[in-house]
């Protein structure tokens, strides 16, 4: 079975993403950037979890294999996790997922890890921006569809 | 012990050496069971076993069939297999180099407790890759196999052929760097080894890296289109030993049970993620698949994360924390999505 991406079909075509904030800080971050009126892609969903390290490789897969085009998981920077290291333990396993996502041949693109605190609320639109942006000229998901 | 004399006069070798460490083992009473490999009922196969007396251990055979990793014997608690009243038992288990890594990685993880466990190594001359030879002998049936210097002839109905057993080996065996089990915390006897840490260019995986995108997931999808997820492949790994697996899980339904490309690809995704700094690239699964996936690809990128990345490879210390048990601050984050 042959299963190639192609790029955008059609020009208004946006992708969907879905985004796996931490409670402490990034998801403060995402309400920040709102309360500032800073826009950022309405592409991303936002699902809050307690820490980065609640992230488990199931949830990155699961929504590649459910048709997200792209998952963002962001976290509070090393050193500053509410939980102490949970966002180390979650740094490593990020690591490994992507060198074998990479490995299968799915494209890191549609994968991206950062840190924003609760303060950068600016850092945060940035990088959205940034993510939706790469995730767009990937476009449409199509490696799981059977 | 000097090896290279054919393959017959290999495996004798190791065999006696192994018989005698186990019969001693047994008659001086230091273990209680000793697990082995017994010949297999099939031509090409072996299967595990316990002795219990010191008389039997003409029962246990080495050969290059001898496939299965038998470390995962160890982790349902054999002791109740065994004797279900006594506690803990003491075992002498027969360790080709992986079986012997398998079990310090085991134990790092506190699965097992090396103090009752006697690794009686034995130095691998590697394993054969029977999937490989059922794949080309094809729809004939394979009565017998025989040894003949370092040739292993195949035999059925009527044909007869001949493999090299350099060539037909397994793909990992080739890269095998730990052919007879780490020498740790002396519980090591017979042929074991220091090692301190073993060096890999990964040269074989160069080609598949180089491909793009869409080539590594054609190739990736052809290899696994076979899979029906019969799990024969978790099953013989040392390393997935949880109670319930995440394909079994149905709170939630993590990932579809049918045999879609898409669900194949996740299960094997996913083993591989739960396998990195973990697998001891004894091949087992490989071995084991009915439908002769060779998973030799998967296998050797798992090591090479680990080794890459983290500068670890699994079962050589019970000292070192593996990858995925530890973390450091200052580990590399150059993947992190930063502004421009």
């Amino acid at each position: 079975m042959t299963q190639t991406e192609t790029k955008t079909e059609s020009k208004d075509w946006e992708p969907k993403i879905i985004a796996f904030l931490c409670n402490w800080c990034s998801y403060a971050g995402a309400d920040l950037a709102g309360v500032s009126r800073i826009q950022y892609p309405p592409n991303i969903r936002i699902v809050r979890v307690p820490c980065s390290g609640r992230v488990s490789p199931y949830f990155i897969i699961k929504s590649l294999v459910d048709g997200w085009d792209g998952v963002v998981i962001s976290g509070c920077h090393p050193g500053d996790c509410h939980y102490i290291s949970g966002n180390l333990v979650a740094r490593r396993r990020f690591r490994i997922i992507r060198d074998l996502l990479e490995f299968f041949g799915i494209d890191n693109g549609r994968v991206h890890f950062m840190w924003a605190s609760a303060a950068e609320g600016e850092r945060f639109a940035v990088l959205i921006r940034k993510a939706t942006k790469i995730v767009k000229e990937l476009g449409p998901i199509k490696r799981f569809e059977n | 012990m000097v090896l290279n004399m054919g393959l017959e006069e290999d495996n004798k070798k190791i065999e006696e050496s192994m018989r005698a460490t186990a019969r001693k083992l047994l008659e001086d009473k230091e273990v209680d069971a000793v697990i082995g490999y017994a010949e297999g009922t099939l031509p090409m196969s072996s299967t595990p076993m316990v002795i219990t007396r010191g008389e039997d251990v003409e029962k246990l055979v080495w050969n290059n069939y001898c496939y299965i990793n038998l470390a995962t014997y160890l982790v349902p608690r054999i002791a109740q297999l065994v004797d279900p009243e006594k506690g803990e038992l003491k075992v002498g288990i027969v360790s080709k180099g992986c079986v012997g890594r398998a079990l310090i990685h085991l134990s790092v993880e506190g699965q097992i407790n090396l103090d009752n466990i006697k690794i009686i190594g034995i130095p691998c001359n590697g394993i054969f890759n029977r999937r490989r030879i059922e794949r080309e002998i094809g729809e004939k049936e394979i009565l017998e196999v025989s040894t003949s210097g370092n040739d292993i002839i195949v035999k059925g109905r009527d044909f007869e052929e001949k493999f090299p057993f350099d060539e037909y080996m397994l793909s990992l065996c080739k890269q095998c760097k730990v052919k007879s089990p780490p020498n740790v915390n002396d519980a090591c006897i017979g042929e074991c080894q220091d090692v301190e840490s073993v060096s890999d260019d990964f040269s074989d995986l160069a080609e598949f890296e180089a491909m793009s995108a869409d080539e590594k997931w054609n190739h990736i999808t052809d290899l696994l289109e076979q899979c029906t997820k019969c799990h024969a492949c978790r099953e013989a790994c040392p390393m997935c030993y949880c109670n319930l697996c995440f394909v079994d899980q149905n709170k939630p339904i993590w990932f579809g049970k049918t045999t879609d490309l898409s669900d194949i690809i996740v299960f094997h995704l996913i083993r591989s993620i739960h396998l990195v700094g973990r697998c001891v690239a004894c091949g087992a699964c490989t071995s084991v698949c009915p439908m002769g996936i060779d998973l030799n690809l998967l296998t050797r990128k798992i090591e090479r994360i680990a080794k890459d990345r983290f500068n670890f490879t699994s079962g050589l210390s019970s000292k070192i924390l593996p990858p995925m048990m530890d973390f450091e601050l200052e580990d590399e984050q150059e993947f992190m999505l930063e502004e421009d």
